[in-house]
């Protein structure tokens, strides 16, 4: 690829990135004005940005309540995204999600699941679906969790699966140190779950989680590897939650000099670095990505507000199959 | 009496217990964060934050408990219990009993559910009659701050696991709260919230609060009813029930949870099996739909039974009454 091209795709994650934050800011600021609260992935966007342009739109992901960046990174529209959030009929999931199982099938986003771990128990499943020929040919599967899911049994028993039934799937461990209130020292006694990982016997790569360049990269090698031999990849990127777990949090429980260590690796604050210092980019151009992103987000508000709630007389609509409803 | 939000009634019930008794430990993700005071006054050691792993904080709980502790384990929302049923079915509530009835397991399971929050499905889901339906469990669900105080206690101190369910909607509501140094409501004791002799509602969690507001609009028409907190599912309080229903012969039981195979449709069976002879109308169940909780507002509360709706079904059984007497004068 050209330096050129490279340095376009490095400006389209950055703004990728700024989307998700938007949106996620934009949030917390709906919520503190009575909308209903989010899990927040400030922080993370070089996580979801990283994998997502690793990934084709062939292949699926599962994702949990951590969802926004996994989404937007996907390419759904921030407007039906708030919609869902405030419980609107323009919601992906016509408002009966709210913010904390957005699936969006079309985009590739299936089984989105808040049950800490959920995600973890479904992802084998869709995998064998593809490698059983129901997929898009060629795709694979990528499953986005927590380390806090890891420490749920589940997490051993799916991969476990995979590795013995080689299937073509993903597992993205966002290690973020935060497991809700709980720090993730409290709960296991090393740093890095891809330990663990390796003990079943697939191939882990662990790399800098806020840095995008780097889990593209890592994602990409991942992903390829996949699709060359069908078999299962475990990638753990190291990140950090920057806000809290559900807004509103004060974050009261969490150590200052850690967070601010942190908020010193502002993962969009890398990519915009990287950018600037190679001359790809300069001061006024990213103030320029920075509002494009904050009106796309303020539209989508616009948009979202306006729509209409659900009528509650389909209130039990989706529950079953509906007779002749998918061919 | 001390005014009080349901969660500081739960937090004294848990730090007077622990005072107490010693072999009363916390578990749960985040109870250590959540609750500070508890560690510093009890220790480390007593008051556990746990990994995120619901099956083994339950399981634990059971071999604790089985083994000389006597456990309080924090679930979060009741959906997560699903990860800790094996061991709070298939283990606490099967094992006295497999063993020829060895081993006690004096624990407790709390968890919130209820709508309120828009949280949806995988947050909000009254399943206590799933726990109700497992033999060897008790399970509980106050209404009140002095209930939950009262039963959260007793729950602690029962030699066998009980589950304990909390109403999100209900958690900072206040109530007065007795301030006898042991304030112990019992488990298996219905309240009776109002006396009438007309109809008997029955309620337990949120839909109390529904039930005494029909009650109040229903004695403006005239009509007197009779209003029962259950509090304590199971075991349920059958004498505190079939004593009003004698009373009144009307029935109307009201949940949030789905009306198949729950508490209201034990409480239909209770009125048919053991006072058939009392009863003067069909019994009248308002329940939730049997559909997952969503999360819009609109929809979250259109699945919730309304004071309207208990209104019109006791209107509707006196109604029924009236027409049955004139068409017996007619004939
Ligand atoms: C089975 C289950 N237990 C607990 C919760 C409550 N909860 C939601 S997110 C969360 C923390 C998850 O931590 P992690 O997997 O590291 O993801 P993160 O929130 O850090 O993105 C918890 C405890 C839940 N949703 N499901
Ligand atoms: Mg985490």
């Amino acid at each position: 690829m050209s330096v050129e091209g490279s340095a376009a795709e490095a400006i389209r994650r950055l703004e990728a990135m700024l989307l998700v934050r938007a949106y996620e800011e934009k949030l917390a600021e709906l919520q503190r004005a009575g909308a209903p609260g989010t899990c927040a992935s400030v922080g993370q966007e070089a996580c979801a940005v990283g994998v997502a342009g690793a990934l084709e739109a062939r292949d699926r992901i599962l994702t949990n309540h951590r969802s926004a960046g996994h989404l937007i990174a996907r390419g759904a529209d921030p407007g039906r995204l708030v919609a869902e959030v405030l419980g609107r009929v323009d919601g992906y999931c016509g408002g009966r999600s709210g913010s904390l199982h957005i699936s969006a099938k079309a985009l590739g986003v299936v089984l989105t699941s808040t049950i800490v771990g959920g995600e973890l128990s479904m992802a084998p499943g869709v995998a064998l679906a593809q490698k059983m020929g129901h997929g898009e040919p060629g795709g694979i599967v990528a499953v986005f969790f927590g380390d806090g899911a890891a420490c749920e049994g589940i997490f051993h028993e799916s991969l476990n699966l995979a590795v013995q039934w080689q299937l073509p799937l993903l597992f993205v461990c966002e290690n973020n140190d935060w497991q809700a209130f709980v720090h993730r020292r409290e709960t296991m006694p090393g740093n890095a779950i891809a330990a663990w990982a390796a003990g079943h016997g697939l191939p882990v790569a662990t790399v800098d989680g806020n840095d995008v360049e780097a889990v593209h990269e890592a994602a990409r090698d991942a992903v390829a590897a996949i699709r060359a031999d069908g078999r299962p990849r475990f990638l753990e990127l190291a990140t950090y939650r920057l806000r809290g777990h559900f807004e509103p949090d004060d974050q009261a429980y969490v150590d200052a000099d850690e967070l601010a260590r942190w908020q010193a690796r502002d993962p969009l604050q890398i990519q915009a670095g990287r950018l600037l210092a190679q001359g790809a980019l300069d001061a006024g151009e990213l103030a320029q990505l920075r509002e494009r992103a904050a009106a796309r987000i303020v539209a989508a508000v616009t948009f979202a507000q306006a729509s209409a709630w659900p009528d509650p007389r389909t209130l039990t609509r989706h529950v079953y199959a509906e007779q002749g409803a998918r061919p | 009496m001390t005014r009080m939000t349901i969660e500081q009634a739960i937090h004294q019930a848990l730090a007077e217990e622990m005072l107490r008794d010693e072999r009363v430990i916390l578990m749960g993700e985040g109870v250590a964060t959540k609750r500070r005071d508890l560690v510093q006054d009890f220790g480390a050691a007593r008051v556990r934050n746990t990994p995120l792993a619901e099956a083994v904080i339950a399981g634990t709980a059971v071999g604790a408990a089985a083994s000389g502790l006597r456990p309080v384990v924090d679930l979060l929302f009741a959906p997560f219990l699903a990860y800790a049923m094996d061991a709070l079915v298939n283990s606490a509530g099967k094992l006295r009993y497999l063993s020829g009835g060895q081993f006690d397991f004096p624990l407790v399971a709390m968890s919130m559910t209820g709508s309120g929050w828009c949280v949806g499905a995988q947050h909000n889901h009254n399943l206590e009659a799933m726990f109700a339906h497992a033999p060897g469990l008790k399970v509980v669900m106050p209404s009140t701050a002095a209930d939950c105080k009262g039963l959260l206690k007793a729950a602690i101190r029962d030699d066998d696991p009980v589950l304990f369910f909390s109403d999100l909607a209900l958690l900072h509501q206040e109530g007065d709260v007795p301030d006898t140094a042991d304030h112990l409501v019992p488990l298996g004791q219905a309240a009776v919230r109002r006396m009438g002799n007309d109809v008997t509602l029955v309620g337990y969690a949120k839909t109390v609060e529904v039930c005494l507001q029909a009650a109040a609009q229903l004695q403006a028409q005239g009509i007197a009813a009779e209003v029962i907190d259950l509090r304590t599912l199971k075991p349920l309080d059958e004498a505190t029930l079939l004593n009003s229903l004698r009373k009144t012969g009307r029935l109307v039981v009201v949940t949030e949870a789905s009306g198949l195979c729950g508490l209201a449709a034990e409480l239909a069976a209770l009125a048919a099996t053991r006072a058939f002879d009392a009863l003067r109308a069909p019994v009248v169940r308002l329940t939730g739909p049997d559909a997952p909780a969503a999360s819009s507002w609109v929809l979250e509360q259109a699945a919730l039974p309304s004071v309207e709706a208990v209104v019109q079904a006791v209107r509707g059984m006196l109604a029924e009454a009236a027409a049955g007497r004139e068409a017996l004068a007619a004939s």
